[in-house]
Parts: C-alpha cells; sequence; structure tokens
C-alpha cells in the first residue's frame, strides 16, 4: 500500500515536471550550453593525449640558410604551431591579443648568431613580442626557442652549407685579433677541422646528418591517469561541476515547491490520507532524483556524443555515483523546504549555500588547483564527492573501487538531509 | 437507543488548539451521526479550518480528543484515516494535471488501483457531473468546476465521515446548487457530513444541527428551529440565524 502510495507521488511528480514543456527543455538546455562553455575555457578536448600547442606568429626578414633553419625546427616543435608572416602581421596579431607571442628573426640573423657561436661576440637579437597579460606562455616559449635555435644553428654551422664560410670568417677575425700566439694557433685547429668537415663533405658529395648541436635530453610527457587510455578532457570536468551545480540548482526549485504547496495546504490534503511523513518525504526524494539523474544524464550523453567525453573509469561507478549525486541534491531540497519558513527566505539562503557548495566543491575551478589545506578542508563539501568521483570516472578512469568512498559519503550526507528534513519540515503550517 | 450509538460516527470532546497566545480553538465539543450533516457556522477567523484540521488529524490538538467510530487516531497511517474524507478550503489540486490524474493520485495515497481505482473515478466524475472534462487540464476549469473536482477527491474511497471545509466558496450559483445536490444524496445513502460555512443560508437549507462557533468557542449546538427559538422573530419577520448571532454575541456575523 505504502508502494502503490509511492509510486503515485513519483509519476505525478514527473507528470509535472514533463507538463511543462518549456522548463523541461531549459532544465536539458542550460547546463549543456554552460557546460560546453566551460570545458572549451577548461582545455577542451586533449588529442590523444597530447599537450595543446601554443600558437605563435614567426615573421623571418633573414630568409637565409640558418634563419630557415630556425624555422624549420621550430615548425616541428609539438609543444607549438607556427604560422609564418610578415613583422607587422606579428606585431597587430600579439598587440590585438590573437597570439600570445610572436617572433621576428631580423635580416642577418643566420650569419651573426654562425660567428657568434664561435667567438662570443655581437649576439644578434632576435625579436620576441609578447602579450603581457600572457606571461606563462611567454616563459614557456622562450624555453622552447632557446633549444630550437641553438639546435639550427649549431647544425649549420657544424654540418651545413654556412658552416665552412662561417669557419673561415671566424679565421680571419683570428688573424686579426691580438690574442696570445699559442691560443691563437689552437683555436685555428678547431675552426680549420670544421672548415675541412665541410669542404669534405662538399667534395664527396656526402653530407653528414649530424643533428647539430641539442638539449642534451628530451622530455617524455606523460598525462597521468589511472588508465593508459584515458586522457584529460576539459568537458569530462566541466559537464560533471555544472551538472551538479544545476542539479542543485533544480534541487532549490524542488525546495520552494514544496513550501509554495504547503502555503496552497496541498500537503494537508495529502496528509490527512493515510500516508507517513516519511513517505511523503520519501516520494519527493524519489521524483526528485530520478529526474536529477535524468537531466545528468542527458547532459554525459550529449558530451560523450560531441566532446568526446569518455567514461575511462567503471561505468557501474559512474552510474553509481551520478545516482548518488542525484540522490543527495534531491534531500538538499528537502532540507531546503525543512529550514525555510517562507519561499523566499528559502530560496535566498539556499542560492548562497548551493554556490558556496559548488565553488568549495571545485565545480567551478577543479579543486586540485586548491592549496593543499583547503582541499582537505573542502572534504566536507558534498559537491566535492561528486565532482571528484564523476572526474575519476571519467577522464582520470579510476576503476570501481574508487567509486565506492564517494558513493557512500554521498548517501551518507542523503540521509543525513533526509533525516533533517523529515525532523525539521513545519508540517501543520 | 442502540441504533443511535450504532450510527455515532464522529466524537469531539473538548478541543482546544493554540497558536502562541491566539486561541484558535477553545474547548469545542460535539458529535455527528450517520445520515446527518452539521453545519459548523462562523465568521472567518472563528476557528472552523483549524477544527476541521484536528478532525482529519493534521494539527494535533493541545488538548481533548476526537472519535473516529469509537476510537482515536494513532498516527499518520491508521487505516481508520479512510473513514474520513477531506474535501479541503484551500483548493488541492494539481492544475496542470487533468481529473482523472489528479484523481488517479489522490486514489492512490489511500491504497486504490487499478480497475476499482478507475471505476471510482468514473463514479466521482459523474456524481459531480464531470466526466465529459475528465482528461482536460484543470487550469482551464472555471472555479466552480475546480470545487466540484475537490469534492470528488474526498469521495473517491468512499469515506464514511466527509469533512467539507467551505465547498462553495467562490462558486457560480449553478456550481453551488449542484453540490448542494451532491450533498443530499450522500446523506441519503447514510454518510456523515461536517460543513463548514460563514453563509447562514447554506446551513439553513442543509443542516440537521448547527454548531455556531464564535473566537474558537462554541455559542450554539441546536436545531434550526431550536436556534429560531432563542431569537424570536419580530412580529412579520422570517426568523434568521443572523438575529440569532447577533443576539448570542451581540455582534452581527457579517464583522
Ligand atoms: N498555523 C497557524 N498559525 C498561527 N495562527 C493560525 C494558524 N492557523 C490558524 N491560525 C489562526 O487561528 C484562528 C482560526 O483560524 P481558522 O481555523 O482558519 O478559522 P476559520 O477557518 O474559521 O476561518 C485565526 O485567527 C487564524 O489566524
Ligand atoms: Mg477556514
Amino acid at each position: 500500500m505504502a508502494f502503490i502510495a509511492l509510486r503515485a507521488m513519483v509519476k505525478k511528480d514527473l507528470q509535472l515536471f514533463f507538463s511543462d514543456r518549456k522548463a523541461v527543455i531549459m532544465s536539458f538546455a542550460v547546463p549543456i550550453a554552460i557546460a560546453s562553455f566551460f570545458g572549451a575555457v577548461f582545455g577542451g578536448v586533449s588529442n590523444a593525449g597530447e599537450p595543446t600547442r601554443i600558437p605563435i606568429m614567426v615573421a623571418d626578414q633573414d630568409k637565409g640558410v640558418i634563419s630557415t633553419s630556425i624555422v624549420t625546427t621550430i615548425s616541428a616543435d609539438k609543444a607549438l604551431r607556427v604560422a609564418l608572416t610578415t613583422p607587422d602581421s606579428v606585431r597587430d596579431a600579439v598587440r590585438n591579443g590573437r597570439v600570445s607571442v610572436g617572433v621576428v628573426i631580423p635580416a642577418g640573423f643566420g650569419d651573426a648568431a654562425g660567428l657568434s657561436f664561435f667567438n662570443g661576440q655581437s649576439k644578434p637579437e632576435l625579436e620576441l613580442l609578447y602579450d603581457p597579460s600572457r606571461n606563462a606562455e611567454l616563459g614557456m616559449v622562450r624555453g622552447m626557442l632557446m633549444g630550437d635555435v641553438i639546435q639550427a644553428v649549431s647544425k649549420e654551422v657544424f654540418t651545413g652549407s654556412r658552416g665552412g664560410v662561417l669557419a673561415e670568417q671566424s679565421m680571419q677575425q683570428l688573424d686579426a685579433s691580438d690574442m696570445p700566439a699559442d691560443q691563437k694557433q689552437r683555436l685555428r685547429d678547431v675552426l680549420a677541422a670544421t672548415r675541412n668537415l665541410e669542404q669534405g663533405n662538399a667534395k664527396n658529395g656526402t653530407s653528414v646528418s649530424a643533428p647539430g648541436m641539442t638539449t642534451p635530453y628530451t622530455v617524455k610527457e606523460i598525462a597521468a591517469t589511472a588508465n593508459p587510455n584515458a586522457g584529460y578532457n576539459g568537458y569530462a570536468h566541466s559537464f560533471g561541476g555544472m551538472g551538479i551545480q544545476f542539479l542543485l540548482m533544480a534541487a532549490i526549485d524542488l525546495g520552494i515547491g514544496i513550501l509554495l504547496e504547503r502555503q496552497r495546504g496541498l500537503w494537508k490534503r495529502l496528509r490527512s490520507a493515510p500516508v507517513s511523513r516519511a513517505a511523503l518525504m520519501g516520494g519527493k526524494a524519489l521524483s526528485g532524483t530520478l529526474i536529477s539523474l535524468m537531466t545528468l544524464l542527458v547532459s554525459f550523453t550529449f558530451a560523450i556524443v560531441v566532446f568526446k567525453v569518455r567514461i575511462h573509469g567503471s561505468i557501474l561507478g559512474f552510474l553509481g555515483i551520478a545516482g548518488a549525486t542525484a540522490l543527495m541534491a534531491s534531500t538538499f531540497g528537502l532540507l531546503v523546504a525543512s529550514v525555510g519558513r517562507t519561499p523566499n527566505t528559502a530560496r535566498r539562503a539556499a542560492i548562497f549555500a548551493t554556490l558556496m557548495m559548488v565553488m568549495l566543491g571545485g565545480a567551478w575551478i577543479p579543486s586540485f588547483i586548491f592549496p593543499s589545506w583547503l582541499q582537505e578542508a573542502t572534504k566536507v563539501v558534498p559537491v566535492r564527492w561528486a565532482v571528484n568521483g564523476l572526474d575519476d570516472m571519467t577522464w582520470r578512469g579510476v576503476g570501481f573501487s574508487g567509486a565506492v568512498a564517494p558513493i557512500v559519503i554521498l548517501l551518507g550526507f542523503a540521509a543525513l538531509f533526509c533525516g533533517i528534513a523529515v525532523w525539521r519540515f513545519r508540517w501543520e503550517e | 437507543m442502540f441504533g443511535r450509538t450504532f450510527s455515532l460516527m464522529l466524537e469531539i470532546k473538548n478541543l482546544r488548539k493554540t497558536y502562541g497566545d491566539l486561541v484558535a480553538v477553545d474547548d469545542v465539543s460535539f458529535t455527528l451521526e450517520q445520515g446527518q450533516l452539521i453545519g459548523l457556522l462562523g465568521p472567518n477567523g472563528a476557528g472552523k479550518t483549524t477544527t476541521v484540521s484536528m478532525i482529519a488529524g493534521l494539527v494535533t490538538p493541545d488538548r481533548g480528543e476526537v472519535r473516529i467510530g469509537g476510537v482515536m487516531l494513532k498516527g499518520d497511517t491508521d487505516p481508520i484515516k479512510r473513514k474520513i474524507g477531506l474535501v479541503p478550503q484551500d483548493l488541492a489540486l494539481y492544475d496542470e494535471l487533468c481529473p482523472t490524474d489528479n484523481l488517479r493520485f489522490f486514489g492512490a495515497l489511500y491504497g486504490m488501483s487499478g480497475t476499482p481505482l478507475s471505476a471510482a473515478i468514473k463514479d466521482v466524475l459523474d456524481l459531480v457531473g464531470l466526466a465529459d472534462r475528465a482528461r482536460d487540464a484543470v487550469k482551464n476549469f472555471s472555479g466552480g468546476m475546480k470545487r466540484r473536482l475537490n469534492l470528488a477527491a474526498g469521495l473517491l474511497h468512499d469515506p464514511d465521515i466527509i469533512l467539507l471545509d467551505e465547498p462553495t466558496v467562490g462558486v457560480d450559483p449553478q456550481s453551488r446548487n449542484a453540490i448542494f445536490d451532491n450533498l443530499e444524496l450522500l446523506k441519503s445513502r447514510g454518510k456523515a457530513l461536517l460543513y463548514t460555512t460563514h453563509y447562514m443560508e447554506e446551513v439553513e437549507r442543509m443542516a440537521d444541527r448547527i454548531v455556531v462557533i464564535d473566537h474558537g468557542k462554541v455559542i450554539a449546538n441546536d436545531t434550526l428551529a431550536g436556534l429560531h427559538s432563542q431569537a424570536p422573530a419580530k412580529p412579520g419577520e422570517r426568523p434568521s440565524l443572523e438575529a440569532v448571532f447577533l443576539t448570542l454575541t451581540g455582534r452581527s456575523l457579517r464583522d
């Protein structure tokens, strides 16, 4: 009998929810739109685990052998996306913020760099333009350019066609200098060896494919996730975080709806039937959970289809966390109804509480960015467990065992909220 | 004598309810029998709704007791509640749903389902004259139609005692007459009806007994004839409840 009543309460709430087509569309479309936006902002989709490339613009005014080699080398850099253009458009693009860093290779840069390689004097200037609001990218590009330029110049100097010419020039400069005779002789030997290497190559028609001087190590960048196939997907996080935020917003509406129904005397009418208060609350919690779960799954389906979000962890764990999150959210709605006297005071307090929970729970900014004390402190926020749990099951690729703690804790919060609601709700008003 | 004891459906003794300093209901007692309609008459704020709420188990009295068929209500899920049908003053309907879905929901709260529920829905909709609107959204209904559906929802599980809290507020004369006809029929079927109102003419027309309540206190409990005898009509005038009320309280009912 309690089952018949409970089923009817859930059915009625679902009928009421779906009777307002516009509201239904809004409750599905708005979270999807906002999560899409945040997903794009927070990194979007990483291509098979590769970090995103930094776009830069390069203008080569030198057009010599060495500068061409520099451009080729930086174009091959996996961390950069290079566009070649004129110095003016480089400056424009940086000024307008279209790219954060621009490089201008001035005329004569290549030969000057090659010469200074041997004599350390009159180093040519590479013009690096940057957007002052994006210092982090400047630092990264500077580091990468250094490696790339040294590699290109040294390669040309030791093994390329300009190497012999530059060595010859350097020898002449050396002869003209007032260096002690024995030192002069030793340096001459080095330069002559370089020139002979180049001339020998030219004579035999062979070329030494020496790579030139390079940074003496490479970096193997591995995005560390529990599943080797998993990769960070900004959309996975944003659909989880924003999805939960909207569940809580919908829960506020659920709570306000209960208060409005009480104002209208509907609850008294329901209580005149032989139904327990727990069943009445339970019916609301259950229908709220179903609707929440539905919106969460619909928006994740959208993310899976459109943004290639994948559940790299346990699907069962994902569904478990989604269900527990939906239950936590709908019982939060009951809590709102039980602590609020009037719909208006309840709404104000609940919106504040929700924003705090969502912020501290890492739904906006992932909690791994928090300082460590805050990471510890925010464990008392249910949203934290929901957001991290969904992150774990999606892009982090954690298995089912990782879902147990979030599920248990979220169910615990749901039980707490529900208990307070049944205890504190003013039934007789 | 035995017959009368058997037909006693509802017994209210010394009910009292306060909200802070306000005494909403003060020492109210009366009884209701099978096939009887009692009019609970009083101005707004007299304590009618609070009394009805205590009878239905929605508000806990500070003092006093309510016996339904001789027994007191124990807890929210007490099956005795099935004997009571509440027709609340505030319309308890879901505007977005049709009458059928509204009634399916209220029926299920009493454990009804399947064919018996469908049959009961058809019966009550026929009774209140809404069978042809069974699938229209309630939000498009007139005030009178909503009142009739509100009544139907209270009758659905075939209760013995029907509590009608101002069931004709905001109703057109046609719907009002239809409701009165429904109540006459229910009375003839042996139902016990408690009818609250602040309209004199409604109790004059229908009530077997009239309980007059003011500031939470019962100030008269009598038949219409008995009340009239308390304020004898002036020669050439119809005896009126208005005059009775004036005599009992020293003020007009319409205050
Ligand atoms: N929940 C409540 N809290 C405070 N006062 C109430 C409450 N319910 C009713 N009252 C007060 O109790 C008195 C009786 O109300 P009520 O029973 O609704 O009167 P009636 O139905 O006869 O108009 C009124 O003064 C009303 O304001
Ligand atoms: Mg009232």
